[in-house]
């Protein structure tokens, strides 16, 4: 029972959180750059407003698979939050982001398709090291349950310095920031037009804007997963790596896919997998 | 919600000198910054709720525009910036020219100046705002 209730908690505030940290976000990338910046509240004026605005759906499938999208994402967060497994919280957010691609290839937009592609080759580079972490986790702590990790006595981090590093690097595909920012990003001028989101106007883009929202949550949940023994150490490691995030937005261009992907792969193999070995054979 | 708080805008270069783009941009450099108001340019009519033109309209680019303005979703407002986008000035008399903006499609707002000053295109967008805010209503209430 209180399970439900820790799960509906999370679904609810996810929204308001994410709301705001997107807006700080704006702020705080703003004023690396010299500028005001919109008010803090602008993320949910952005999705109130969308959602006011004419829906212009292509095809019988566009809009649903993008609700889809939405409903595997609430429930990847909502497990998460009730402690349930980790793996299938990943999974259930890898099918998520699946319906997302697969809404953007149902059209016939070129520019669409080749944000889909995009979006694949991101899922292919991020994928593994999310996996990976989630095995490290259950090697230093013995329990792919989130309630007993949270609940334990030991971090994992302490055990896993290469995966939470590994895991970092691939945060910034996960958050659509640059240099990895292929599919879609929140900048217009790095944009040819709008990648993965090019086809969805008014309230899909709102809908858009609410699973990025729930994704952005579930990373960090997955940041905090490593320090959950030492719950304020947790929640100032998730503010420390959130800034970085935005540091590295702002003082990187795109990279070619082609990097993207062998970077993340070279970094999942030598950080990731080096960490695990070693775990495995010290422990 | 008030579609005030948040209007993205697109921007088309017509056959313009480029002296009003510059100034449009200009618009999203930390001087003016107009991201304060919400304001976002996008690349992307389906997201965009104002559509920015500059420079008047010929034979090559009228389906362009006509096609960027279909592509929008209600509701939405026009803006001309500068005198070419306005009337054509003086690429009017042109074998290829049609004129201003408003020989293609509806325009909300028009923006003097030649070239328009950032302080004046930033103005016409907020009168483009009141346009949008009307437009939504009558939405509701149709």
């Amino acid at each position: 029972m209180n399970a439900w209730i820790w799960g509906i908690v999370g679904i609810l505030l996810t929204p308001v959180v994410a709301g705001l940290v997107g807006g700080i976000d704006r702020v705080i990338t703003a004023k690396m750059q010299g500028r005001m910046g919109p008010p803090v509240l602008q993320p949910f004026y952005d999705v109130m407003k969308l959602f006011s605005k004419q829906n212009l759906v292509l095809n019988r499938f566009h809009h649903d698979l993008v609700i889809c999208s939405l409903i595997f994402t609430v429930a990847a967060v909502g497990l998460l939050f009730a402690g349930e497994n980790l793996l299938m919280c990943i999974f259930a957010l890898v099918v998520g982001n699946v319906f997302l691609v697969l809404a953007a290839y149902s059209t016939n937009s070129p520019y669409s398709m080749l944000g889909a592609d995009r979006e694949l080759l991101q899922m292919l580079a991020a994928e593994p090291m999310i996996l990976l972490a989630a095995v490290g986790i259950y090697m230093a702590t013995g329990t792919f349950d989130i309630n007993l990790i949270a609940s334990g006595t030991h971090s994992a981090i302490q055990y896993l310095p290469g995966v939470f590093f590994g895991l970092i690097y691939v945060l910034t595909i996960k958050l659509r920031k640059s240099p990895f920012d292929l599919s879609t990003s929140h900048h217009a001028h790095q944009e040819l037009v709008k990648g993965l989101s090019t086809e969805f106007a008014g309230p899909s883009l709102a809908l858009f804007e609410i699973i990025h929202w729930y994704e952005t949550v579930f990373v960090m949940a997955l940041i905090y997963l490593f320090f959950a023994s030492r719950p304020i150490v947790g929640i100032v490691a998730v503010l420390i790596v959130y800034f970085l995030e935005i540091l590295i937005d702002n003082i990187n261009a795109r990279v070619k896919w082609d990097l993207m992907l062998a970077s993340a792969w070279v970094i999942t193999l030598i950080f990731g997998l080096g960490n695990l070995m070693l775990l495995f054979i010290l422990k | 919600m008030s579609i005030k708080k948040s209007p993205w805008i697109i921007h088309y270069d017509g056959s313009s000198c480029n002296g009003c783009d510059i100034e449009v941009l200009a618009c999203l450099t930390p001087l003016y910054d107009i991201e304060r108001f919400g304001i976002i340019n996008v690349g992307n009519p389906k997201h965009a709720d104002i559509l920015l033109i500059t420079g008047g309209v010929n034979q090559q680019n009228k389906t362009v525009i006509k096609n960027l303005y279909d592509q929008m979703a209600e509701p939405k407002a026009v803006v001309a910036i500068g005198a070419c986008a306005c009337t054509g000035h003086f690429f009017a008399e042109c074998y290829n020219m049609l004129g201003g903006v408003d020989t293609v499609i509806p325009v909300d707002v028009f923006v003097p100046g030649c070239a328009a000053r950032p302080e004046v295109i930033i103005d016409g967008v907020v009168k483009a705002l009141a346009v949008l805010e009307k437009k939504q209503q009558e939405k509701v209430t149709a």
